[in-house]
């Protein structure tokens, strides 16, 4: 007999210790041991001008190939998996080819510090390449300062990479893309610049909580107040809550000029925008951290009509001026199929980590990380599909250029808009009324 | 204040229709086979893909669009049971098929992956972008429809359960599986249907949910603890339970996200502490379930 009242408190309270841990449980277990392996074959033949030493380059790097960061973690590997493809088709760094191996972290900042211990300790191999994000970055590159490992990534640019005391003490981060903290600065110098009766009165910035999202978007709110911009709404919410809805519809009630939205991925700007044109309410200035740079990936789940005029920050986009990027987009397009707006940021920012770290093997003779590390603090200014990279002490990119990137022509462009002297920009356009409008 | 705080109660309901949509399966299931089904969330973006599909392929309407869907995750509803779960038995079989349930959210989330990618897609049709303006709140359709719908079910099932010749197999499974069957009830068979029509419920929960939120194939993960949390609140077994515990759940969560969104999911799971402590057969437990 089993519908005694001891036996169902029992259960019951068991269930609601499953209930209450049973979603870090999933978190981990998605991230367990499931992890894919792409490598490079060294099917080229080794440069008959270079040393002696044919050994293959072997590369390893932990990607979010499932998981919260999937879409962004694949996009990453096919900007590495690219990059291989292309240095072993012209015959290999200094003769020898390039061996990539991917673990996958399942979006897990435990399992992501699990591969980088299994790439080092038991794979043995030459370099590390970053995961995707900053909040796997931070553990992932205390791991590799521990064995002195060169940590050369794309994605980790907030603060808290930078600031540990792993890196402040060994310099071994070296982020090839766009420092996160001031990327929202043109949109704000842009308002700055326009007369006062035409600046925006009122502003909100709602901020999912996490290091990428939230340091840009506090520094926007910060320096528009200061320009007399009153705010309306200012909070950070989980990454995960049930619905963002009674969040936006927050914000809508306060129909604030502008929103900045500390976002880091697809659905929870998706999630605003629905809020918002239910409640009637188009902001006539809307930036999100991250999620319009995600290219036919966010028109699919916004849809054309309400993408346009959402603008996004970042240092890279598929109609970049530079001949390294184009051909890349090329490449891309040709391998993978698809559009040229199909190519995200993600991909170019992969790319140029596998760029600045085959400069410095050829720079230095070979893949001694001391002597990498040395020489990536030395100064020098590399060359990538991003545009110049130039680190600082703490291993920022200096040399990177911010941007502001929008949505236009129904949804259907995206194209630079800031800072509006900039080559290449085009004249920003306020937020178009929602498609059902 | 009085407005916001009128607004989030108005979310908080609507939203719990959603959530009581997407936990009247897991109930179901728990109430009559002691199973924990923990591949509840992936079944729910099983379902959203299967009507995006529907909608994007076929351009059927996402709740016509139900009248396919529900029938197809009927169907693999009783093919994981027939495969997976019935082979179960013994003390430990509740502790198993957590494992096993977590082995079927893998291989549906793998198949996911594999059909439609990593990237966020979402359920569009003329009324998930629209809302209507009742007592100076803007209430979006999809939300009222997908409430209605909620309610629908309930009723529906508890129709099932109480008015019907399989539900009194059902009900009797429930209270003593070994009495079931020597009085000549196949409970094997009650037991598959019965998983079939709690994964079957789920299509609609999945629907709805993926027309107020963008989803990817690994988007069930987030879902699950607020689910097993909400059972648990409405009394497990209990459908009307899981509704009520919803709607519950929601409003306490959408309220306190007003003052801080950040605490607003801890309050979500200390309500279901503080309501275990005071009643701990949640809303409507399945003692109180059994004696209806």
């Amino acid at each position: 007999m089993r519908a005694s009242l001891p036996w169902f408190s029992r259960n019951v309270i068991a269930l609601s210790a499953v209930a209450l841990s049973v979603g870090v449980l999933a978190a981990c277990s998605s991230s367990g041991s499931s992890s894919s392996s792409s490598s490079t074959s060294p099917s080229a033949s080794a440069s008959a001008s270079s040393s002696a030493n044919t050994t293959p380059i072997s590369i390893g790097a932990s990607l979010s190939l499932t998981g919260d960061f999937s879409a962004d973690g694949l996009a990453y590997q096919k900007g590495y998996t690219l990059w291989a493809k292309d240095v072993n088709a012209a015959g290999g760094i200094m003769g020898r080819q390039v061996k990539l191996t991917i673990l996958n972290d399942a979006s897990s900042p435990n399992q992501v510090v699990t591969n980088y211990q299994t790439l080092i300790n038991t794979d043995h191999v030459d370099l590390t390449f970053g995961p995707f994000s900053s909040l796997l970055t931070t553990p992932a590159s205390a791991v590799a300062a521990r064995s002195g490992y060169a940590f050369i990534e794309g994605a980790g640019g907030a603060p808290t990479v930078f600031q540990t005391p792993q890196n402040e003490a060994d310099h071994n981060v070296f982020d090839v893309s766009l420092p996160v903290a001031d990327e929202i600065m043109p949109f704000v110098n842009y308002i700055a610049s326009l007369p006062a009766s035409q600046r925006p009165k009122t502003a909100a910035y709602p901020m999912a909580q996490d290091p990428f999202a939230d340091p840009p978007v506090q520094l926007a709110q910060q320096k528009l107040q200061a320009l007399g911009v009153k705010t309306v709404y200012s909070n950070i919410f989980p990454a995960e809550p049930s619905s963002y809805t009674p969040q936006a519809d927050n914000v809508a009630g306060k129909a604030p000029d502008v929103v900045v939205l500390g976002s880091t991925d697809v659905p929870t700007v998706a999630a605003f925008m629905k809020a918002f044109e239910t409640n009637h309410y188009t902001p006539k200035w809307f930036v999100a951290a991250a999620g319009p740079d995600q290219g036919a990936a966010f028109i699919t789940a916004v849809g054309a009509g309400n993408a346009d005029g959402m603008m996004v920050p970042n240092g890279w986009y598929p109609g970049y001026n530079n001949a390294q990027s184009q051909k890349m987009v090329n490449e891309y397009v040709a391998q993978y199929g698809g559009t040229t707006s199909d190519v995200n940021a993600d991909v170019a920012e992969a790319y140029s980590v596998g760029q600045v770290a085959e400069q410095a093997i050829v720079a230095t003779g070979g893949t001694d990380n001391a002597k990498i590390i040395a020489y990536l603090h030395s100064g020098v200014t590399l060359n990538t599909v991003q545009g110049p990279v130039k680190f600082d002490s703490l291993g920022e990119n200096g040399a990177s250029a911010a941007f502001m990137f929008q949505w236009q022509d129904k949804g259907t462009k995206f194209t630079q808009v800031l800072p509006t002297g900039a080559q290449g920009s085009v004249t920003i356009i306020q937020k178009s009324p929602w498609a059902t409008s | 204040m009085a407005r916001e705080i009128s607004q989030a109660i108005v979310d908080g309901i609507l939203i719990g229709g959603v959530y009581a949509l997407m936990a009247a399966g897991l109930t179901l299931i728990f109430g009559v086979l002691d199973i924990i089904n923990i591949a509840q969330g992936v079944l729910v973006i099983l379902g959203a893909y299967l009507s995006y599909s529907l909608s994007t392929k076929a351009h059927i309407d996402l709740f016509v669009g139900l009248l396919i869907t529900i029938p197809v995750m009927f169907i693999i509803g009783v093919v994981i049971h027939w495969a997976f779960i019935r082979r179960l038995r013994g003390t430990e079989r509740t502790a198993m098929t957590l494992l096993v349930t977590y082995a079927v959210a893998l291989i549906i989330e793998g198949i996911l992956y594999k059909l439609y990618g990593a990237n966020d897609v979402s359920l569009t049709a003329s009324y998930t972008g629209t809302s209507v303006h009742v007592f100076g709140f803007y209430l979006p359709w999809i939300y009222v429809y997908g409430f209605i719908l909620a309610v629908v079910l309930v009723v529906a099932i508890y129709a099932l359960l109480y008015r019907t010749r399989f539900g009194r197999s059902v009900r009797a499974t429930m209270q003593d599986e070994t009495a079931a069957r020597l009085v000549g009830i196949d409970v094997n068979r009650v037991a598959a249907l019965t998983f079939g029509i709690g994964v079957a419920v789920t299509a609609a929960g999945g629907m709805v949910f993926g027309a107020t939120n963008a989803f990817n194939p690994n988007s069930g993960y987030d879902l699950i603890s607020r689910l097993l949390a909400i059972i648990i609140l409405g009394g497990l077994g209990s459908i009307g339970g899981a509704l009520a515990a919803s709607v519950f759940m929601l409003v306490v969560e959408s309220v306190v996200t007003i003052w801080s969104p950040n605490w607003a999911i801890a309050v979500f799971y200390a309500a279901l502490v503080v309501v275990l402590l005071v009643k701990p057969t949640g809303f409507l437990g399945r003692k109180e379930v059994r004696a209806q």
